[in-house]
């Protein structure tokens, strides 16, 4: 199946691609080697309307819709497979403990991870966060080192190392961005110090778009020995990500945005840090042996997994990272890139409107606002058409006073949605524009 | 579609949206307040000249969304003169009106132009926008020095 997406994708362009007409619209959707009337299919929500319109959802950088193969995996091991898993020496927690564990493998190759036991269960991005955060961060920095983050990041990037800082009087460096919304290179280098401990950014801003060129980063943190976070909660649903290509010393992102399940994400790190850090919370199934004088932890990539996981939500993101793989991410990627491409050109048809990320390298975000109207104003009356956009600050506060800005409107793009929808979109913007006169 | 929506954006709020009244900082007022919603980042500074119980005089500034800046012009409008009995009470109307179940009766009479807002119980997102500065009046009028914030 990957293979038939992915060869389609790359066949030689469509004249339809250049010509914007309503037919050839159609043709973009429909046949230039990406299924998209298929894939919705698979999207059980997609297929209702919302007050009295075609329900068009295009808030997937706050959460994406689940394909039925996830729903049908969580009903079916509910049903069939479920017990607690590692422990039990019946049946039904072996079965549980081989899905759980396959999920892991699933995830793995997913991330292109040397060993399945660089892949952490967690929570989500926040937990993953927070975990390298508490456990790493506060077992190697100490007063006067640095971790080094953008002013693009979300909250959940910014907040666990500000408790860092006060917890171990370490200081927390901003690199800066410009107008696009991109670093600014000479200035994110000039603030590598002697003292920085760690480097931790966004692969994809979720308020601008931006996609970071994580690679360089990378190269450069490394090359003065500093290890990297990168928080993949937004590219990794929309790009092939490959951790050892980007040779990141960890990677954290949630199954929520990737067509899993809420409250299931993973923290990926290289086997030598997380052997070497101490466990972040303790409890059941992250020990090995235990006396009131001592314990002994257990081995990756359990130490970091304390108490009964989130069982059947983790064979689920298995089973969405499947699904991705299905269609594959080169294809999702591709296509995304046309809607992206497609909806700023639509967007700057309208001249009231400003968008805000303009980065050379995005990813498929179109964070925007209208004059004199405010962002919650224009979702308001967006979801009376039917529309699900975003309004607000987005998490990330720095970035909205960056710009000025108390709020923008986001309208976020996933693997199903379609050029019509885009067409509806601006529909809605110039009525939200007529309604306020 | 756009007939729906006048239910909750009628002329009177686009009216206090483009033009907001008693929209200017209040150099001799005796209390401020700030107002913030960190859910959508509205802001607002309450300015309020409290004497002998009356409230003389009251302005804001800030940014926010129209159901916002339209209901905290509104407010402005309606308590100015009123004693700080009488804004209390106000609010509680305000408060069901904006947040109550429909089959509450509210005499609309009483509250004059700010009816406009009970469209807001529509829109249970929206209603924070709405009591906004009513929140920050409250805590004006309690003399309470931080910052109010609807979450």
């Amino acid at each position: 199946m990957n293979k038939v997406y992915a060869s389609q994708a790359a066949m030689p362009q469509n004249p339809a691609h250049s010509a914007p007409s309503a037919a050839g619209l159609k043709a973009r959707s429909s046949t230039a080697g990406y299924d998209v009337t298929r894939i919705r299919e698979d999207f059980p929500i997609l297929r209702q309307t919302v007050n009295g319109k075609p329900l068009v959802y295009l808030d997937n950088a706050a959460t994406t819709q689940k394909p039925k193969t996830v729903i049908d995996c969580i009903r079916r091991v509910y049903e069939n497979d479920y017990s607690n898993v590692h422990r039990g020496v019946h049946t039904l927690s072996q079965r549980s403990t081989d899905l759980f564990e396959a999920a892991r493998e699933n995830v793995q190759k997913f991330l292109n991870a040397r060993h399945s036991h660089e892949i952490v269960f967690v929570r989500g991005t926040t937990e993953a966060i927070n975990l390298v955060a508490q456990s790493f961060g506060r077992s190697t920095l100490k007063e006067g080192d640095e971790i080094l983050i953008t002013a693009m990041e979300h909250h959940s990037n910014i907040v666990p190392w500000q408790m860092l800082c006060e917890q171990t009087g370490a200081k927390l460096k901003v690199a800066p961005i410009d107008t696009k919304g991109e670093l600014v290179p000479d200035e994110f280098e000039k603030l590598l110090s002697p003292r920085t401990r760690l480097v931790s950014v966004c692969h994809m801003s979720n308020a601008l778009g931006t996609i970071n060129p994580v690679k360089a980063i990378i190269e450069l943190a490394h090359s003065r020995e500093i290890p990297v976070l990168l928080d993949g909660a937004q590219a990794a649903p929309h790009m092939v990500v490959d951790v050892q290509d980007l040779d990141c010393d960890f990677y954290a992102l949630s199954g929520h945005k990737l067509y899993g399940p809420t409250g299931i994400g993973i923290l990926y790190g290289k086997e030598k840090w997380l052997e070497a850090m101490p466990p972040y919370q303790g409890g059941g199934d992250m020990i090995r042996r235990v006396t009131f004088d001592k314990t002994e932890y257990n081995t990756l990539p359990f130490k970091f997994e304390a108490g009964t996981p989130n069982i059947v939500d983790a064979i689920a993101l298995g089973a969405a990272v499947d699904y991705l793989q299905a269609i594959g991410l080169d294809a999702i990627a591709e296509y995304e890139a046309r809607l992206l491409h497609y909806a700023t050109e639509r967007a700057l048809e309208i001249p009231e409107l400003t968008p805000v990320g303009t980065a050379e390298r995005k990813g498929a975000i179109l964070s925007f606002t209208l004059e004199r109207i405010h962002p919650h104003d224009i979702g308001t009356i967006l979801d009376h058409l039917g529309i699900a956009i975003r309004a607000g600050h987005h998490c990330a506060m720095p970035v909205m006073d960056f710009f000025g800005l108390p709020a923008t409107a986001r309208a976020s793009f996933g693997l199903y949605n379609t050029f019509e929808e885009i067409d509806i979109l601006v529909d809605g913007i110039r009525k939200v524009i007529e309604v306020f006169g | 579609m756009l007939d729906q929506i006048r239910d909750l954006y009628q002329e009177v709020v686009f009216d206090h949206n483009r033009n907001p009244r008693n929209f200017r900082v209040m150099e001799d007022a005796n209390r401020k307040i700030e107002g913030f919603n960190p859910l959508c980042g509205d802001k607002i500074t309450l300015y309020v000249k409290v004497n002998d119980g009356v409230i003389e005089d009251v302005s804001f500034q800030g940014s926010g969304c129209a159901i916002s800046t339209a209901s905290a012009s509104l407010m402005t409008e309606i308590v100015k003169g009123q004693t700080e009995d009488e804004a209390q009470h106000l609010f509680d109307i305000f408060h069901r009106i904006t947040t109550g179940k429909n089959d509450e009766a509210v005499n609309l009479e009483e509250i004059g132009k700010l009816a406009v807002l009970a469209g807001v119980r529509a829109y249970p997102a929206r209603v924070k926008c709405a009591t906004l500065a009513w929140h920050s009046l409250q805590a004006a009028l309690k003399n309470e020095a931080d910052t109010v914030s609807t979450e």
